[in-house]
């Protein structure tokens, strides 16, 4: 089973039976994801703390 | 088996044939020229290859009849020399700047007078991503720049969608193997050590070969970094029509989804979101992103490889694995290292 990630549209695989706020890895933009619901099946981006050298 | 010799061993490219070559199940290599150091083993000047081969430089003079050639340095200065060596092989790859130019007048602008006009616009361009299907039957092909790889390969998912605004600014850096072998005050390790060193602030020579296979007006700016490998380009550019991240994602998946040497690079997280050189070393990768303002139409083109591999003899290794009707890849699986 696959899903579309929303940040760049590749193809997430997931798994047989998928839980709640299980975090997904996406292959193409290394996004994290959250499912965030299972019928029907939904994903959001876990966002990231950014870095910053120039502080 | 396929006979090769490298015409100017000497050099870190040449190095780097040898290293590449050495390695290439279907290649023998039947001789390597240095006018300098005719006689001298390979190995004193390139010590990484030691055991694998006892080769020793021979007189451009004595190179013997080989099937391919690959010519490391300039040689259109000498015409009949230059026709001299070519005589001894049925292919020819050219890693220097003498053919990469169509236009004389461009090459004039950025290299002086050419020696033998004539011959500019006669050689395939060895880019596969580009010009795969001339280099299967090219006999004589124009291995391009490094840093004008990396750019090319960032800008044409772009280009060749008719996205982008003709001007586009080209920031480039590159460790100091992309000035050569030679000895020079410049390369003094107390000059180099610690630099960020503007040594072309408009104008480099590579964004001729840039504006000729993409079409774009195209400023470039190189600079010199304290790194012994490796080249990333910085395309600045401005899009012709609104697009959004997810627009310029597919064009880039589409361009290169069926490249063997190319990956695409736009990360949300990790140390390395976008292409990144350093674990690139050794690699016949060209690592290629982007990055948009959604604010605006400004977006970052992104390029990176080892300028010794991807930006010039593993690039020539896989123009021959083409023409040889070969596995493209052949001899040149090495992923990089890391960490490093």
């Amino acid at each position: 089973m696959n899903v579309a990630c929303p940040e760049c549209v590749a193809d997430v695989k997931v798994a047989q039976q998928p839980e709640l706020n299980e975090i997904l890895e996406c292959g193409e933009c290394a996004g994290e994801l959250e499912v965030i619901s299972l019928d029907p099946l939904m994903v959001a981006v876990a966002p990231e703390a950014e870095e910053d050298w120039g502080e | 088996m396929i006979r090769v010799g490298i015409v100017g061993g000497a050099g870190y490219i040449g190095g780097e044939l040898l290293r590449l070559l050495s390695g290439h199940t279907e290649v023998e290599i039947a001789a390597v020229t240095s006018s300098r150091l005719a006689g001298r083993r390979v190995d004193g000047g390139h010590p990484n290859l030691r055991g694998r081969t006892d080769l020793a430089y021979v007189s451009p003079e004595d190179l013997p009849e080989c099937d391919v050639l690959f010519f490391t340095g300039s040689t259109v200065a000498d015409r009949e020399g230059r026709a001299a060596l070519t005589a001894r092989g049925k292919i020819v790859y050219d890693l220097s700047p003498d053919l990469r130019l169509a236009d004389p007048a461009v090459y004039r602008r950025h290299y002086g007078e050419h020696p033998a006009p004539d011959l500019l616009g006669t050689a395939v361009v060895g880019l596969p991503e580009l010009y795969r299907t001339r280099l299967r039957t090219a006999d004589l092909v124009s291995v391009p720049g490094c840093m004008a790889t990396a750019s090319i390969l960032a800008l044409r998912p772009l280009s060749e969608a008719g996205l982008l605004e003709p001007a586009v600014t080209v920031d480039g850096r590159v460790g100091s193997s992309g000035s050569g072998a030679s000895a020079g005050e410049m390369n003094l390790h107390a000059e180099r050590s610690g630099v960020l060193r503007v040594f072309a602030p408009l104008n480099h020579r590579h964004q001729a070969e840039i504006a000729q296979a993409t079409g774009l007006d195209v400023m470039m700016t190189a600079t010199g970094v304290d790194a012994v490998r490796g080249v990333q380009v910085l395309c600045h550019a401005t899009l012709s029509e609104d697009a959004t991240e997810q627009d310029l994602r597919r064009l880039y998946r589409a361009a290169y989804q069926a490249e063997p040497h190319v990956r695409v690079i736009a990360q949300k997280r990790g140390n390395y979101r976008l292409p990144e050189p350093k674990i690139l070393l050794g690699s016949n990768y060209c690592d290629v992103g982007f990055a948009i303002d959604p604010g605006s139409r400004r977006v970052l083109l992104c390029g990176a490889l080892d300028n010794l591999v991807k930006g010039g003899a593993g690039n020539a290794v896989q123009c021959l694995n083409i023409r040889m009707g070969l596995d493209e890849s052949l001899g040149l699986d090495f992923p990089g290292l890391h960490p490093i």
